[in-house]
This record gives C-alpha cells, structure tokens and sequence, in this order.
C-alpha cells in the first residue's frame, strides 16, 4: 500500500513532469492562456496516460521488444483519436479552441516516456498510481500556469472577472511571449523552493 | 493571386509571422534540448527541415488519395504517426547508405525526430487549411527552416550566456523560457509584416 502511495505522490511533486523533468512543454505553452483551457488539456492527458498504462501493463507481455515503441504509438493514438471525438462530441467549444493540441497528445513525451520508464515494468495496480500521479501533476502544474497568465493577461478567473474594469490587463501574458516567460519563472520558482526543503 | 505570390507568402508567413516554435509552441522539446551548441543545433535544424519537406509530401498524398476518398477521417492520427515514423526509419537509413559524412553529423538527432510534435502538427495543420500539393511542400519546407532559425538564433544565445551570471535557480531550462518569451516577443513584430 505504501508502494502504490509512493508511486502516486511520485508524479505530483518529486518527479513532476512539468517542473521537475520539463516534458511535455508543447501543450503546457500553447493551451494555458485560459484556466478552463489548461484544465481540460490536463484531464485530457491524464486520462490518455491512464487508459493507456492500464493497457501497456496489462498486455506487456505479449508486445515484441524490437516494435514495443511503433505498438505503444499506436495504443496511445486509439484513445487520443477517441478523447478527440469525445471533446468534439459533447463539448464542442473546448475541442475548437484546443484544436491542434488534442491530436499532438499522440507525441506528448509524457506519455510515451511513462510507458517506457514504467508501465512495461510494472504490475496493472502500480501503473494505476503512477498514471494518476502523473496525471495530476500535469493537470496542477498547467492549472497553476494557465492561472498566473489568464489572472494577470484578463484579470479573470475561469472567465469569471475578478479585478473589475480599472484594471489595465497585460495582453502580453497571454500571448506566446507571456507563455514561456511564465513558465520560465515558474519553473526557476519550483527549482528554489525544492532547493530550500531539502 | 497566382501561384508564385501565394508560394512566397506562406513560406515567409511560416517562418517569420507565424514561426513554428515561438508563435505556434511546436517542436518546444528539441527547442530546450538541443540547443546548448549553434553546431548540433544547426544540424538538428537541418534534419527537421529534410524531413518535414518530405512528411508535407506524404501525408498530403495519403490523406488525399486515401483517407478522404476512402472517407475514414479517424484513421488520421495513427495513419499519419505511422507515415512519420517509417518516414524518419527510412530517410536514416537512406543517408546512411548515400552519404556517411551527413549521416555522422545528423546522429542521434534523426530518430529523435519523430517524436518532434512540429512534424505532426504540421501534418495535421496541412488537411486543417486545406493547401495544395505544392503549397503544402513549400509549407512544410518553411516550417522547417523557421524551426532552423529558432534553434540555431537560441543556441547562439545560450553560447553567449554561458559567460554571464545566471541565478542558480534560473540556470538551464528556466533562463532558456525567458529567453524564449523576449524572442517570441520579438517575433511578433514581423506580424505586421504581410496582410494577407
């Protein structure tokens, strides 16, 4: 039990995807210029990374090592083609202003690095926890993120204004250069404060 | 507007107005990884570009004459995924055949290659704007050379940083965001360049 705890708390902070290893950096950048944007992008990995380990662990044993990495592509690229149609389906808005970024799921290095660092070495239970860990390490990391950027560049928070009409908003925090210069300080952030606690 | 004008505008559109690592946010990771040296960089740029000229051919040819007059829009993303990776597995063997000399200078930056999120979002942006066969090539080609410059102008910056004095907790990846946003910044200001 202590195992599967570890396993999950690995991906929220110590071994953060975002943070800590900086994977994953194409939708973390380009979908967090709004809170509900950089939430759903998060859910949407997550779940793409759980579905996925569930199956790599669960079928590791019949997958030739010579095609593991072509066979992983293309389980990750079945759910990905299903959470497309699903986002399509019931929550149109969301799939046209993430567009491009759910199909680029396929190559998020997250997931795929997760398959091979972990699902194909380890029991269905404990990739469970390590996909939900590091699921929801992507998914904080890139609310966090799409917070600071849809705070200071709109002054609202999940489209709801908080800081009223006199606030001049700064438009550059959400556009491309406010992304990276966000995320660069963020980043510099974590990096002081795992610094200090240890 | 004829073909030569609509050529010359999405190629300089691709890499400047709307470059794909600083404007669109493709292609980060080789972005932050591999452009510590102007050299390494220059040839992951090289790479890429050859590459993605060819992936714009052949995902256009496939989604063209297979995908659309078969009508199976959901085999997209896995057929185009595998397009590229065989692309890449052939086009290393290919120059590993021909020209020894290009294959040592590529490396390990060729396989790499597939899983560079710029080549299939440029796969996929192709179907979305719905370009030509020869509009796409040129697309695809400048897509590549902007993906050069990003890297190769980054890397020729961090050269120049290794001699300045960098926080310790900014150093490595934070200091290269930043960087990145003033360049993106920078960019910008080409957005004004052309109204098409």
């Amino acid at each position: 039990m202590s195992k599967l705890l570890g396993d999950f708390k690995n991906g929220l902070w110590q071994e953060n995807p975002t943070f800590r290893l900086v994977i994953g950096m194409c939708p973390t950048l380009a979908v967090t210029n709004t809170m509900i944007n950089g939430l759903s992008m998060g859910l949407a990995t997550a779940f793409v990374l759980l579905a996925s380990e569930i199956v790599i662990s669960a079928i590791k044993k019949f997958i030739p090592n010579n095609v593991r990495i072509p066979s992983y592509v293309l389980i990750i690229a079945t759910f990905v083609t299903f959470v497309d149609y699903f986002l399509k389906a019931f929550f149109p808005s969301i799939a046209a202003s993430l567009s491009l970024f759910v199909p680029l799921i396929v190559v998020n290095c997250l997931i795929l690095g997760r398959q091979e660092a972990f699902a194909s070495r380890n029991p269905v239970h404990r990739s469970i926890a390590d996909a939900l860990g590091m699921g929801l390490g992507f998914t904080w990391a890139l609310l966090l993120l799409s917070t600071v950027r849809e705070f200071l560049g709109m002054g609202s928070l999940f489209g709801f204004d908080v800081l009223g009409t006199s606030y001049q908003s700064m438009v550059i925090m959400i556009l491309p250069g406010g992304a990276f210069i966000t995320l660069g300080v963020l980043v510099g952030l974590m990096n002081l404060i795992s610094r200090n606690t240890n | 507007m004829n073909l030569l004008t609509q050529v010359l505008l999405i190629f300089v559109s691709t890499v400047l107005i709307n470059n794909f690592v600083l404007i669109r946010f493709l292609g980060i990771c080789p972005f932050l990884g591999v452009s510590k040296q102007t050299e390494t960089a220059f040839s992951m740029g090289l790479a890429t570009t050859f590459v993605m000229t060819l992936t714009a051919a052949a995902t256009w040819i496939i989604n063209t004459f297979i995908l659309e007059a078969l009508n199976l829009p959901f085999l997209q993303y896995v057929s185009f995924i595998i397009v590229i990776a065989s692309l890449v597995q052939f086009v290393e063997m290919f120059i590993k055949k021909t020209s020894p000399v290009l294959y040592k200078a590529l490396g390990i930056y060729l396989p790499l290659i597939t899983t560079n999120c710029a080549i299939l979002g440029l796969a996929l942006l192709i179907p979305l704007n719905g370009y030509n066969f020869i509009v796409s090539i040129v697309f695809g080609f400048g897509a590549g050379v902007g993906f050069t410059l990003a890297i190769v102008l980054m890397a020729g910056l961090r050269e120049t940083l290794q001699f300045g004095d960098v926080p310790e907790a900014l150093k490595g990846v934070p200091i290269t965001l930043i960087i990145a946003g003033i360049m993106a910044m920078a960019f910008m200001g080409f957005s004004g360049l052309i109204s098409v």
